[in-house]
């Protein structure tokens, strides 16, 4: 699965948007400011890997030296000497050889069993938790919106690559902008002048009319602020897979400093439910490819060096295989958290193959901690309106 | 909210149970009335625009091809089915069977993208249609062993001993129950009761092998299964399969407001022990709520494109083909390759800034092939008026009108960009 419903959180979520429209926002002084002072250099920017439909935790951060694993899956285990050795027993696939590099740089963190209290096996309730950030009930905002909302609200302050946002970026009062893959021509001429006048608010309109009015005028800001950067896209050449084709742009918005301080890029296809060696080795090794060639781009220049990339899932599978070499829905997964200010390492214990819940992992690591880590020391936020009172953070970056 | 007006509540009318209004048909429904507009709709009969435009015919494939020229007529194929259903949706002249087709595509939303096969997609689209205006038990047990599906959801290797989950828990969560409304220990049950069917791509069917299946009895939700047709039974038995139903009609039919208790149980009263999807999606925009001003719906990318098809006269293969891929691919919906199993999203997801613009090019492409002459026709100073008239829009806010007016001297790219307003991306 990839983008998601969804179904209770896009409903709430799609609420609480209609509440945005209330909001006014000064757009032409937001415009001008993102022109006039572009993020200055050393800013931290976070990049989040949204991988969909539950990439399986064991056969990434392989546990090939354990006689449990490999009697779990037998059809689906990697042996010993397949896998990329990073110590404690563990071993990468063998499709991410470029973030093996980024570990043995020291710029690689791996969180290990990251989940919540009674894991859901829903994908699309356990991806709403994650971008809800709201284990214990439906919540009708995503833990970037509130990061948004808490922030000063400026929409170009997230910014996702995909057609249909990501419910991660919908605040209360505020959503995060698109950035379309295929350029940001917009007309020239009298349509030109007509479409952006359609931007303008009209007294009277139904919030979702107004909703649509307000997705022309960020258009048109955000053609402003990003529209050269993304239109370079144009030299790309074709066979570029999806999630590189996000990152490059991605990489072009933070070299020209652009003033989002969140990017949410996406793959999907992860719901491996037969035939998974194959399927997610070729995923994995798009992953790897597009992100450490992300990072080893971002690590060359200065304003790269600030930014952090975090990878997750809505969820692992079950530790032993099912009849068509392939895994059911299960619970805890790694988290990736990569980029020249990262402290390389492990975070976080790798759950027990024998002590499971049901035949699920137990979880060590709470998701919202990690989100707590990253608010904190990537984006300097205090975590407690996103996230609650309470989080710890963990010892992700170098400089924390 | 106050309620809206006849004219508008026939337009909500064609606009939701249909694809939108043909030039002249607002004016001759609101005349005929909301509700011999509605039984007109919903009224089965012969249908020429659907005749004349059949449903491609593939032959089966035995498997994904290797070489490249077959790999690439496969592609063709897929093309060629969506572009062929957006024809459809355009040409139906009683389009309620093509609308609940397409609402039943996203509800058992099944991607190509897996399935790969268009044949076997053909096949699943051709059941929905046949069986989406009728009893939910009967498209639901269809839907359990269809082939597409089998692929899909890993059904088909589903089998005794060796159960694979990935069907059982979709068909509770997403098409019977919704989430919530059964325990994992029901989803490893329902997968047992499913076991036992293959799917055999050469003939395009699903085939029970009796010993690849698990004859349990298996104690699902409280009661005792022993295959996928009892299963399938019991679960659409359920009360709550009723309330799920009848939610998922509501809040893709009528507003994003759940219905209060009252109203949905008239909706359940409706549906009735005969699951009766057509008395239930009419009792639906007969209740008030549907007529309240409030209840305004974003357009989903397609149906805001079959609505223009429709009222510029045009069917989508006249569309460049590049434009239109490009353009649906833009705007986030490309017909049989739904992001996941969960379908497509309601709402303001549709409405970005990438989707502003998107919209705008693929409006530009249509009415280059389009029929605007009704708006050519007017004078000058009552283009935006026919505009909004051919459009089946209810007059323009003053900012729209506004924005309009300096177009009025071109009327291509003035039935654009109204096709780009904020007007035309809602069901108002």
């Amino acid at each position: 699965m990839n983008a998601l419903t969804r179904r209770r959180f896009l409903l709430a979520s799609g609420a609480a948007a209609v509440a945005a429209t209330a909001a006014t926002v000064g757009w032409k002084d937001l415009a001008d400011r993102a022109r006039s002072y572009p993020l200055p250099v050393g800013t931290g920017v976070l990049v989040l890997v949204t991988l969909y439909g539950g990439n399986d935790g064991l056969n990434t951060v392989v546990p090939a030296a354990d006689p449990a694993y490999q009697s779990a899956r037998p059809d689906l285990a990697y042996g010993q000497g397949e896998v990329l050795d990073i110590g404690e027993g563990l071993g990468l696939n063998p499709g991410l050889a470029g973030l093996k590099q980024q570990w043995d740089n020291g710029t690689l963190a791996i969180v290990r069993g990251v989940s919540y209290p009674e894991p859901d096996h829903s994908h699309f309730r356990s991806m709403d938790i994650w971008q809800t950030a709201s284990p214990d009930h439906p919540a009708g905002t995503g833990w970037i919106g509130r990061w948004l909302d808490a922030n000063g609200r400026d929409p170009l302050s997230a910014v996702s690559l995909e057609p249909v946002l990501p419910p991660m970026l919908a605040g209360a009062t505020t959503a995060g902008a698109a950035l379309p893959l295929r350029g940001l021509a917009l007309p020239s001429g009298p349509l030109a002048t007509a479409f952006t006048a359609l931007g303008r608010p009209s007294a009277g309109e139904s919030p979702l009319q107004a909703y649509a009015a307000r997705s022309i005028t960020d258009l048109h800001r955000t053609v402003d602020t990003f529209g050269k950067d993304v239109d370079a896209k144009a030299k790309t050449t074709g066979k570029q897979g999806a999630l590189a084709a996000q990152l490059d742009v991605v990489a072009r918005c933070v070299e020209a400093g652009a003033p989002a301080r969140v990017y949410s890029v996406s793959l999907g296809g992860f719901d491996t439910h037969a035939d998974e060696r194959g399927t997610q080795q070729r995923l994995l090794t798009e992953v790897d490819q597009a992100v450490s060639g992300f990072l080893t781009r971002m690590a060359g220049t200065e304003r790269g060096r600030g930014v952090v990339v975090m990878a997750y899932s809505e969820f692992g599978r079950r530790v032993a295989a099912n009849a068509n070499e392939g895994t059911d829905h299960g619970t805890a997964g790694p988290v990736f958290v990569a980029g020249a200010p990262v402290r390389g390492g492990f975070v976080g214990e790798q759950p027990s193959l024998t002590d499971l819940d049901q035949g699920d992992l137990k979880a060590t690591t709470d998701f919202r901690d990690v989100y707590a880590t990253m608010l904190s020391d990537v984006l300097n936020a205090d975590p407690a309106p996103v996230l609650g009172p309470g989080r710890t953070t963990l010892p992700l970056l170098a400089g924390a | 909210m106050a309620p809206i007006g006849e004219r508008d509540a026939v337009r909500r009318l064609l606009q939701r149970l249909g694809f939108g209004p043909r030039r002249g048909e607002l004016d001759t429904a609101t005349a005929a009335g909301f509700d011999a507009t509605l039984d007109a709709l919903t009224a089965p009969g012969p249908d020429a625009g659907a005749a004349a435009t059949p449903a491609p015919a593939f032959a089966a494939v035995e498997r994904v091809p290797k070489d490249p020229a077959s790999a690439q007529a496969l592609q063709q194929q897929r093309t060629q089915l969506v572009v062929w259903w957006l024809d459809r949706m355009a040409a139906a002249d009683r389009p309620f069977p093509e609308r609940m087709t397409w609402f039943w595509h996203g509800h058992f939303a099944t991607s190509i993208q897996k399935v790969r096969f268009a044949n076997l997609m053909a096949i699943q689209n051709a059941s929905q249609r046949r069986l989406g205006t009728g009893d939910f038990r009967a498209l639901a047990q269809a839907m359990a062993v269809d082939p597409a599906m089998l692929l899909w959801l890993d059904g088909g290797g589903n089998r005794v001993g060796k159960p694979n989950e990935n069907l059982a828990r979709e068909f509770m969560e997403l098409f019977t129950l919704g989430v919530g409304n059964y325990t994992e220990d029901d989803v490893r049950a329902a997968a047992r009761a499913l076991t036992g069917w293959t799917v055999n791509v050469a003939s395009s069917s699903a085939t029970f092998v009796p010993k690849r299946h698990d004859p349990g009895p298996e104690t699902v939700l409280g009661r005792s299964v022993a295959d996928t047709t009892s299963l399938v039974n019991g679960l659409v038995g359920m009360p709550v399969s009723g309330r799920f139903l009848a939610t998922r009609v509501w809040t893709r039919f009528v507003s994003d407001t759940p219905p209060d208790p009252g109203t949905l149980g008239t909706l359940l009263n409706a549906y009735g022990p005969r699951h009766d999807v057509t008395a239930l999606v009419r009792a639906a925009v007969r209740t008030p709520a549907f007529r309240d001003a409030g209840s305004v719906l974003v357009r989903e990318p397609v149906l805001w494109l079959t609505g223009a098809l429709r009222a510029l006269n045009v069917p989508a293969s006249k569309v460049p083909a590049g434009s239109l891929a490009g353009g649906l691919t833009g705007l986030g919906q490309v017909p049989f390759a739904p992001p996941n199993v969960g379908g497509w999203p309601a709402g303001t997801p549709w409405l970005t800034t990438a989707s502003a613009l998107a919209r705008l090019n693929l409006a530009r492409a249509v009415v280059n092939v389009g029929d605007v002459s009704p708006v050519t026709a007017a004078p000058k100073n009552a283009r935006v008026a026919a505009t909004a008239a051919l459009l089946g829009l209810p007059a323009f806010t003053p900012r729209t009108a506004a924005a309009l007016a300096p177009l009025t001297g071109n009327p291509p790219q003035l039935v654009a960009t109204a096709l780009a307003s904020p007007e035309s991306c809602v069901s108002a």
